[in-house]
């Protein structure tokens, strides 16, 4: 596959100006009137797209990716301003529009006409309550380009071309009755329905799992072999790299560098593209700091004699609805030895959240046993269990979930600090203020509420919180997977400096393959509720002997 | 046994289970209230004490059952009960179940009448003003607090007053057809109208903020159409539980419009039951509204089943 993208590139760059333009956008504003006047979100940017051509936006939230996105098809949001010198689309009868100064009336006819939009998740994306066959028609309806009769017929070789198998069967389904990947099919088939030349992706893969990402990144390829113009919106610059033949990149509303895919991520020019790069974590960044340069200092080799954590031929059952039963998990036996990382990889529901509980002692195994340092734990009664506690604490995905939004962040880290040690309210206060320097946030964030605070600072308090009661093993899952990569490095940063410092053993869980590789000493790779392998990370990357843990390494795109 | 029956049948037993339980449970409330409450019923049949002598008395007693021992009456009561038949009304001397079912018919009439007008108030209101046309939604949510805090006999009253006394559109009291219904059914359906409309706009506000909503409109779809097609049904969820609550209590509550309009009605054969100890009639009518609300809310039910496929069980 990669062979084939290789040489792709090599024809974009050879006759770039070959292409006719689809879309040209010209020194492009978007501003939001806010209290203080308006505000600017996106600052004079300037691109094209020609036809087979893919163009990547690439950058954080907040950067104005999607907002560009959205003011193409005249959705950027109520009361948004917009300026350009030109905004231009070459549509099917190859005459030229101007995309400023229309009416809503004139847009619906540029929408799914003229343009196709493919937003993330098609759970929540497509209508929930109706089928899929209807979504799907819905813009040769609305475009009166087939007759009623015929839209079924349509629809069907729409589905068929984007890859679902029985189109007839799953176009008389529901959203939820189809899996991740179809629903996303089904999406772009609903945006390609009226046969526009340009289709908008944000973030098309972002909600789904490595292996069923690449079946969606190959429909767009396809597409644009057909002559599609694509732009792609993504946060994701691995899945830009393997896509694009171009790649933008944005901060703060402008588009800092522009150029061919390979060009960008070989050769940045710009220091906020070299420090996104930098940030991605990968079998490079195993032994370095994520979000400065600079070498690591490298981590004592853990002591193998006693686990601190042993998990026993583990099995839990979930019983569905239906009566059908779902093996969560099926025989796990794992080790975790002090002041080392094991990482746990799958996809979803490959079970590894369940067994991060079972290791919590938040959900009681259907057979085997869990010991804590040699000790029954997962066997004792919650009373028994209550001051052992303390020894092992969590982090998870969004911690704003397990905040009460009415405490500040000063009561949040104190809450521990009551419930195992008896320290005097000055003493807390003092160890509280400890924390917060130990997670390197500034002591004002003290009085602040968890809602009033980014992402980052959240997963930090969050960090502070877990440390206060000074446990030996933390158990992480997904801790950065709501993150931007430049805070995420931050964060795993943040972890690895902690470990060093305080010799904490860590279960780190994770869908993505480069986060455990940078993190883990070892690593267990999960599918259906079984450990398919597992070994030292270099080995199962490097060599790995099962063909899911090959298949998953294939899957992941690379920078 | 196709394969829907069987995934559908468990469920149906159990919610069955489920209203008998109900049902019996409101029986035996009310016959326990009944009896708790003091009176000598033979007045109540003979329209005043000490106006029979002893022989009479007692086939009184003897014909409505008096005489038996309380689990006897219980029993025979619940047997009776299950079979639809209630006994003899005191006040009317004929069986329960003809004086309801000649009262049901005005009030049905009226309260399906308000529904009605009511759902389309709120659909037109709704659908104009959810998430725009800021003015005309800051008048309309005005008047519906306005309506909602204003007492249904008080419009009532304003409403008789303008078209039938000034204006002479529409019958005073009383009178038969579709021009004796306008005025309650209107009264009765506006405070129903402006809450089934702040629900339905609440619900196409939240439905038009959900991701999906986005990509109808990138699809070209109009705004309109994006509400009828979509939001509407999101909404209706919502929506379709206060309708079955409200109705279930506009038809417990026909009171004060019968009274107010001179209808005949439940709401009105209530209030005599009530004020003569009309024991038998008062347990049809607690019945009567405990198997109204009982199949409302099944209707409820299925209706959601109906709207939302998430909700079906896969069948296997």
């Amino acid at each position: 596959m990669n062979v084939q993208l290789v040489g792709r590139h090599d024809v974009v760059s050879a006759a770039p100006a070959a292409r006719p333009a689809i879309l040209e956008v010209e020194d492009l504003h978007i501003a939001f009137p806010s209290r203080l006047g308006p505000r600017e979100v996106v600052r004079g940017i300037s691109f094209t797209i020609g036809a087979g051509e893919i163009l990547a936006i690439v950058g954080e939230s907040g950067s104005g990716k999607s907002v560009t996105a959205r003011a193409l098809v005249g959705l950027a949001g109520s009361g948004a301003e917009l300026r350009a010198r030109s905004l231009r689309l070459s549509g099917h009868d190859g005459e030229a529009r101007s995309l400023t100064e229309l009416s809503e009336r004139q847009w619906s006819k540029i929408r799914g006409r003229e343009i196709g939009f493919v937003l993330q998740d098609a759970l929540v994306s497509l209508d929930p309550l109706r089928r899929i066959g209807r979504e799907v028609g819905e813009p040769l309806l609305t475009h009166g380009l087939v007759p009623r009769a015929e839209i079924g017929k349509e629809v069907e070789t729409l589905l068929a071309r984007v890859g679902i198998p029985d189109p007839v069967v799953r176009a008389a389904q529901y959203p939820h009755e189809l899996s991740g990947g179809l629903r996303q099919r089904a999406l772009i088939a609903s945006a390609l329905a009226a046969r526009p030349r340009l289709l908008i992706a944000d973030e098309p893969t972002t909600a789904l799992d490595v292996t069923v990402q690449q079946q969606i990144l190959s429909v767009f390829q396809a597409l644009a072999k057909a002559g599609h113009g694509i732009l792609l919106i993504t946060h994701d610059l691995a899945v830009a790299a393997q896509l694009a033949d171009r790649i933008a990149v944005m901060q703060n509303g402008e588009l800092v560098e522009t150029g061919p895919a390979r060009e960008v991520l070989r050769k940045p020019r710009h220091a906020y593209t070299q420090r996104l790069l930098s940030a991605v974590p990968s079998a490079a960044t195993r032994g370095r700091w994520l979000s400065t340069s600079g070498a690591r200092p490298v981590k004592a080799e853990p002591e193998r004699s006693q686990p601190i954590l042993a998990l026993r031929d583990i099995a839990v059952r979930f019983t569905r609805p239906d009566r059908s039963v779902t093996h969560a998990a099926n025989g796990v036996s794992l080790h975790v030895y002090p002041g080392e990382t094991l990482g746990i990889v799958g996809e979803s529901g490959s079970g590894k959240t369940t067994i991060g509980k079972v290791a919590l002692a938040l959900r009681p195994p259907d057979a085997g046993e869990v010991l804590f340092r040699g000790q029954a734990w997962s066997q004792l009664s919650e009373r028994q269990r209550r001051p052992l506690r303390r020894h092992v604490q969590t982090i998870v995905q969004d911690p704003l979930n397990s905040f009460d939004p009415r405490y500040a962040v000063e009561r949040i880290i104190e809450q521990p600090l009551l419930l195992h040690t008896d320290l005097g309210k000055a003493a807390r206060s003092a160890r509280v203020r400890e924390l917060i320097q130990l997670v390197n946030l500034p002591s004002d964030v003290l009085d602040r509420r968890p809602t009033a605070l980014s992402g980052g600072q959240r997963q930090r308090v969050s960090i502070a919180q877990a440390l206060a009661s000074e446990p030996d093993l933390l158990i992480c899952d997904e801790p950065v997977s709501a993150l931007d990569v430049t805070t995420q490095a931050q964060v795993l940063d943040l972890l690895i400096a902690l470990q060093n410092r305080l010799g904490l053993a860590m279960l780190f869980i994770s869908h993505d393959l480069g986060v455990i590789r940078h993190m883990s000493d070892r690593i267990a790779v999960m599918k259906d509720g079984v450990i398919v392998e597992t070994g030292a990370a270099e080995e199962v990357f490097d060599a790995p002997k099962h063909d899911y843990t090959r298949r998953l390494l294939e899957a992941v795109p690379r920078l | 046994m196709p394969g829907w029956l069987a995934s559908v049948l468990p469920a149906g037993l159990r919610r069955l289970g489920v209203i008998v339980a109900v049902l019996w449970g409101a029986a035996t409330i009310t016959f326990v209230a009944v009896k708790a409450i003091p009176g000598d019923p033979v007045a109540v049949l003979t329209g005043g004490e000490n106006i029979v002598d002893a022989a009479e008395r007692e086939a009184l007693v003897r014909q409505f059952g008096l005489d038996q021992p309380l689990p006897v009456q219980y029993l025979r009561y619940i047997g009776q009960a299950l079979l639809g038949d209630f006994g003899d009304s005191y006040q009317y001397r004929q069986p329960v179940i003809e004086v309801i079912g000649e009262a049901a018919g005005p009030t049905l009439q009226l309260a399906g009448t308000a529904m009605a007008l009511a759902l389309g108030f709120a659909f037109v209101n709704a659908l104009a003003t959810a998430g725009r046309r800021k003015g005309l939604r800051t008048v309309l949510a005005g008047l519906e607090l306005a309506v909602l805090s204003t007492p249904v006999y008080w419009v009532g009253l304003l409403l008789l007053t303008v078209f039938s006394f000034y204006l002479g559109w529409f019958p005073i009291i009383g009178g038969e057809g579709l021009p004796a219904l306008v005025l309650p059914a209107t009264a009765l359906s506006l405070p129903l109208a402006a809450l089934l409309g702040q629900v339905l706009r609440d619900g196409l506000e939240e439905a038009l903020l959900q991701p999906f909503a986005l990509t109808v409109r990138t699809r070209g779809v109009s705004e309109t159409q994006l509400r009828l097609r979509h939001a509407l049904r999101h909404a209706a969820l919502a929506v379709s539980t206060l309708t079955g609550t409200l109705f279930a209590g506009v038809l417990a509550g026909s009171i004060l419009t019968e009274t107010v309009f001179g209808r005949a009605g439940i709401g009105q054969i209530t209030l005599q039951a009530i004020k003569t100890r009309d024991m038998p009639l008062l347990l049809g009518l607690v019945m009567l509204s405990a198997l109204v609300s009982v199949s409302i809310n099944l209707l409820v039910d299925a209706l959601y089943l109906l709207i939302d496929p998430r909700l079906r069980r896969a069948p296997r």
